[in-house]
Formats: C-alpha cells, sequence, structure tokens
C-alpha cells in the first residue's frame, strides 16, 4: 500500500515548489513570453493587412492611371476628329470661296467682253456712218465729173459695204 | 488443468493472491486493448473518410483512449499491490 | 542525439547491475524495483557513487536537521542514529537498545528525498530554459525565434492554440500560465525521470495528487454560475431526482482529478517497471543470453516511455484544460447541456 500511500514531505515539497515555479515562470517567463508571442503576431498581421492595403491601393491607382490613360486617348480622338473636321470645312469653305470668286470673274468677264462688244458695235457703227458719209462725199464728188463712173463706184460701194 | 493449477494454489493458500492480480491484470489488459482498439480503429476510419478532420479526430481519440486508459491503470494499480504486498 | 540515448540507457543498465548485488544473496527482483520506484533518502546514481541527502523532521514541534549519511555504517547497513531509525524506508524513533518506539507526538518528515532533489534540478532547469527564452523575447520581440527559443515555441503555441483556445474558450489567457508550467513541469520531470539514476517523481502519487488538487482548486473556484447550475439543478432531469443527482455530480467533481492523479502515476511508474522488469530477466535466468534480447526490449520500451512522457504530460494539461472550459463555459441555449 505504501506505493499509493502520499508521504507528507514530498506533499510539502511539491506543493510550495510547484506554486513557487508557478509564480515565478508566470511573472517571469510566460507573461514576456506570450506578450512577445502576442505583439509578433500583431505585428505580423497588421504588417499583412497594410501589404494587403497597399495592393489595394496600387490597384485603384493603376485603375485611376487606366482611366485616365483611357479618358486622354478619347480626348486624343475627338481633337483628331475635330481637327479633321475643321480641315474639311476649311477645304470646303475655301472651294466654295473659290468656285464664287470663279463664278463672279467669268460673270465679270462676261460682262466685259459684253461691253467690249457693245462699244466695239459702236464704234463699227460709227465707223460705218463716217465711212458712209466719206463715201457719200466721194460719190457727190465724182457725180459732179461723170456719171457712169459715179455709178460704179457707188454699185462698189455698196457691195464692199454689204461684204463687210 | 486449469482445476489442477488452481487445487495446486489453493493447496499452497499464498500464492492464490498473487495469481488472481496476474489474472486480473491479464483481463485488465485484455480489457483495455479491446477498448483503445475499437477507437483507434473507429479513428482511423474516420481520418480516411474525413482526412481534413484529421487533427480534430486525433485529439478526440487520445482523449478518449486516456479516459480508457485511466479506468485501466486503476486495475493495474490494485493487481500491482496485491502481487507487492 | 541517438547515440547519447544509447549511451544513457548503457548507464541506466550499470545502475541497475549496481544495486542488484546490494540485496544480497538471492536477487529479488520485486524488491529491486520496488526500492527503485519508491522514495528514498540517498540518490544512488551508480555503485559507489552516492549522494546523501538531508533529513528534516519535524518531532513533537521541534525541527531536527541532520544528513542521511548517519542512518548507514561502514558496509552500507542501515544504524539507528539519535533516537531514530530506518525503518523500509521510513524514519521511526527508537529506544537506545534500537528497538521501535511507540510516539505520542507526531513525527512529521519533511527530508530532502531524491524524489525533492530530483524536483529540485529540474524546477533549476525550468527556469534556466525558461528564462533565457523569456529574455531573447523581451529583447527582441519582433525578430525569429533562434536556438531553444524555436524548438519550444511551436510547443508554447501548441499549449496555447490547441489546448487552451480550443477548449476553454475566450478566457483561456487566464489559465495560461498553469496549463504551460505544468506542462513543461510534468514533462522536464518524466524525461529526468528516464534519465539514468533518474528519480519516480511524476510516478509518486503525492506529487500527482498535488497537480491535481490544483486543477480541482482552479476549476472549482472559476466555476460559473451556469457551472454550479448545472451541479445542483441539472437542466432536464426532475426534481426528484435531485437527492441522486448532486452526490453523483459532486462525486464528479472529484472523480475527474483523481483520474489525472491515478493516470500520470501509474503511466510512468507502470513504465519504470516494465523497464526495470525486462533487465531483471538477466538476472533472474542469471545467463548473457539472455541480456541482448532483454536490452532490446527496455531500449524499444525506452523509446515508447519517452513517447509517454511526452503524451502524458499533454494528457494531463489537455484535460485541465477542459475541466477548466468546462467551468467556465456559458450555457445560452437550453439544448446545450452537457
Amino acid at each position: 500500500m505504501e506505493l499509493v500511500t502520499p508521504g507528507i514531505g514530498l506533499l510539502f515539497w511539491q506543493t510550495v515548489t510547484f506554486l513557487i515555479v508557478l509564480f515565478l515562470l508566470g511573472k517571469f517567463a510566460w507573461k514576456p513570453i506570450m506578450t512577445a508571442l502576442h505583439e509578433r503576431e500583431t505585428s505580423i498581421e497588421s504588417a499583412l493587412s497594410a501589404a494587403e492595403k497597399a495592393k489595394l491601393e496600387m490597384q485603384a491607382l493603376k485603375a485611376d492611371n487606366e482611366k485616365l490613360l483611357a479618358e486622354a486617348r478619347m480626348e486624343r480622338d475627338k481633337i483628331l476628329k475635330e481637327a479633321s473636321e475643321a480641315g474639311n470645312s476649311i477645304v470646303e469653305t475655301a472651294k466654295l470661296k473659290a468656285n464664287e470668286e470663279g463664278a463672279r470673274m467669268i460673270e465679270q468677264a462676261r460682262e466685259s467682253i459684253e461691253n467690249e462688244k457693245r462699244a466695239a458695235i459702236t464704234e463699227v457703227k460709227n465707223m460705218a456712218a463716217s465711212l458712209s458719209l466719206e463715201i457719200a462725199e466721194q460719190i457727190l464728188k465724182r457725180e459732179l465729173s461723170d456719171k457712169t463712173a459715179q455709178h460704179t463706184l457707188a454699185q462698189d460701194y455698196i457691195r464692199e459695204v454689204t461684204l463687210n | 488443468m486449469l482445476l489442477a493449477i488452481l487445487l495446486q494454489a489453493v493447496s499452497e493458500g499464498a500464492g492464490l493472491g498473487i495469481m488472481g492480480a496476474g489474472i486480473g491484470a491479464g483481463l485488465v489488459a485484455l480489457g483495455a486493448g479491446l477498448g483503445i482498439g475499437r477507437i483507434g480503429g473507429s479513428a482511423m476510419e474516420s481520418i480516411a473518410r474525413q482526412p481534413e478532420a484529421g487533427g480534430k479526430i486525433q485529439t478526440a481519440m487520445i482523449i478518449s483512449s486516456a479516459l480508457i486508459e485511466g479506468v485501466t491503470l486503476f486495475g493495474v494499480v490494485v493487481c500491482l499491490l496485491i502481487a507487492i504486498a | 542525439m541517438k547515440r547519447l540515448f544509447v549511451l544513457l540507457f548503457s548507464f541506466l543498465t550499470l545502475t541497475v547491475y549496481a544495486e542488484a548485488p546490494v540485496e544480497g544473496g538471492e536477487f529479488q527482483p520485486g524488491d529491486m524495483i520496488t526500492h527503485h520506484i519508491a522514495d528514498d533518502y540517498t540518490w544512488h546514481f551508480a555503485d559507489g557513487v552516492v549522494l546523501y541527502l538531508p533529513v528534516i523532521l519535524v518531532d513533537n514541534g521541534e525541527f531536527k536537521v541532520f544528513s542521511s549519511h548517519n542512518f548507514y555504517g561502514e558496509n552500507h547497513e542501515t544504524v539507528p542514529y539519535n533516537g531514530y531509525a530506518l525503518e523500509h524506508g521510513h524514519i521511526t524513533r527508537v529506544n537506545e537498545a534500537g528497538e521501535p518506539l511507540e510516539g505520542h507526538a507526531a513525527l512529521y518528515d519533511f527530508s530532502i528525498t531524491k524524489n525533492v532533489a530530483s524536483m529540485f534540478v529540474s524546477v533549476a532547469l525550468l527556469f534556466i530554459v525558461f528564462f533565457i527564452i523569456a529574455g531573447r523575447y523581451k529583447n527582441n520581440p519582433k525578430s525569429a525565434p533562434r536556438g531553444i527559443q524555436s524548438f519550444f515555441e511551436p510547443i508554447i503555441i501548441f499549449i496555447r492554440d490547441e489546448i487552451a483556445k480550443a477548449n476553454i474558450g475566450p478566457k483561456y489567457e487566464r489559465y495560461m500560465p498553469y496549463l504551460l508550467t505544468v506542462f513543461f513541469f510534468i514533462w522536464f520531470n518524466n524525461l529526468l525521470g528516464l534519465m539514468p539514476g533518474g528519480a519516480n517523481l511524476t510516478g509518486n502519487i503525492a506529487v500527482t495528487l498535488v497537480l491535481a488538487l490544483i486543477t480541482l482548486l482552479i476549476t472549482v473556484f472559476s466555476g460559473n454560475k451556469s457551472y454550479w447550475k448545472h451541479i445542483f439543478a441539472t437542466p432536464g432531469v426532475p426534481t426528484w431526482l435531485a437527492p441522486i443527482m448532486i452526490p453523483v455530480e459532486l462525486i464528479g467533481i472529484l472523480t475527474k482529478p483523481f483520474s489525472l492523479m491515478v493516470r500520470l502515476f501509474a503511466n510512468i511508474t507502470a513504465g519504470h517497471i516494465i523497464i526495470l522488469s525486462l533487465f531483471s530477466l538477466i538476472f533472474i535466468f542469471r545467463s548473457v543470453a539472455v541480456g541482448p534480447l532483454s536490452v532490446a526490449f527496455a531500449t524499444f520500451m525506452n523509446f515508447l516511455e519517452l513517447f509517454v512522457a511526452l503524451l502524458q504530460a499533454y494528457i494531463f494539461t489537455l484535460l485541465s484544460a477542459m475541466y477548466f472550459g468546462g467551468a467556465v463555459e456559458e450555457h445560452d441555449h437550453a439544448e446545450d447541456h452537457h
């Protein structure tokens, strides 16, 4: 029965020693160890969450950049489109203007030609009148000298006049 | 045969207690072996079925084995006391 | 490391061999084993290497301190000293002639026995190891663990996460010092007990009784309202059963630490007995041929005991944590009993 009879000496020493060990280890070993483990875990956790946050931020930044890029691209396209449209319109107006100018010039030319023509006709008429007057003068002069000659001459002149 | 041994033990007298202790220890080992064997077998089956729950099953297995072992060792201690005393 | 173990075990053999002839005449394995697993006033490392430990007696309220060397004569036989004598491993009062005396006043024995001395060694070891580790944590808490720190850190984290957090719940932090201390105390002492010349400390009922008692006290004092309600008015049990249920539950409180006590004590003692019995076979058969077989079996058992040393520390800590968890658990749901 001795095997299962606890001796008072060992009971006493075990109780005292174990409580001292519990107190000392609890105060000077487990406390700093648990705190350090906890701290390390929280620091690792916070580092991980910070990294995650940074990653998210990077993604947001990237998305922003892409958005900006897309916007810039769109802007460029718009500007290009506008520029080409402006160029087209300028060409168009220039063409229109040129056409108008041409038409106006043609009109002017036509008018001036008309005027020249009219002037020329007037001149021809005047010349014809003066010529007729001259002819008349000549005929009148000849009449005075020869009657037949006078007649042939008149005939000639008339012929000439009609031919002219 | 067994009767002869028993008779001899009775005639000698003193050895009977020690014999009882031996038989008791054997019975204790038998019971514990059966019990813990069943636990181990079932745990193996469960782990094979659900390997991802292996850790939990192992803990439960050790706890139940320890509970059986506690009773077993109680019996062993009694046998030991008879044998030594 | 392996070589070291082999060396250790060969020393264990030597110790047994050294103790065997002391019995004198016929070799008595039972006596040898009983002597080994019991406490002693001397620490017998090997034949001739003996540490005589101090004897402290409280006789009739009077302290008496002397060396246990006084109890041993020249031929290592026990002799009475100063009115006391060593009888079957116990100190008793004797008269001048050396005959046992019936004492009227109580004689209390607070000697530093082999077990107590071994416990002091283990405690010193615990302090050295864990103060070094704690210092490392204090000086550079955020760096990766190094040396023994990296060996013990996973164990500490295992106890915290798998034992305390899993079984106690959110209030686990209060119980961590006790769980860690009890785990390492039992483990270190189990391993020291396996050392050659080591004492069978954790295989002593007094030690396991104290450990189990502390677990019981912590459980009882941290029991909350629902814990006591489950004991004195178990939900779902009719009131007329209370006279039966209350004693059953109260006995249940006591059987838990009792099983803790017996489990640790019996496991470690059984391990020692098996190894010593295997070695005793050599002397029982008086044959060298049995030697290798016996040593091979004993070596195997020693490896098993190394595992058992860890397992028993784990079981004790785990079950303590479960009892604490049961005491602080909140039972919110009516279906949740057990």
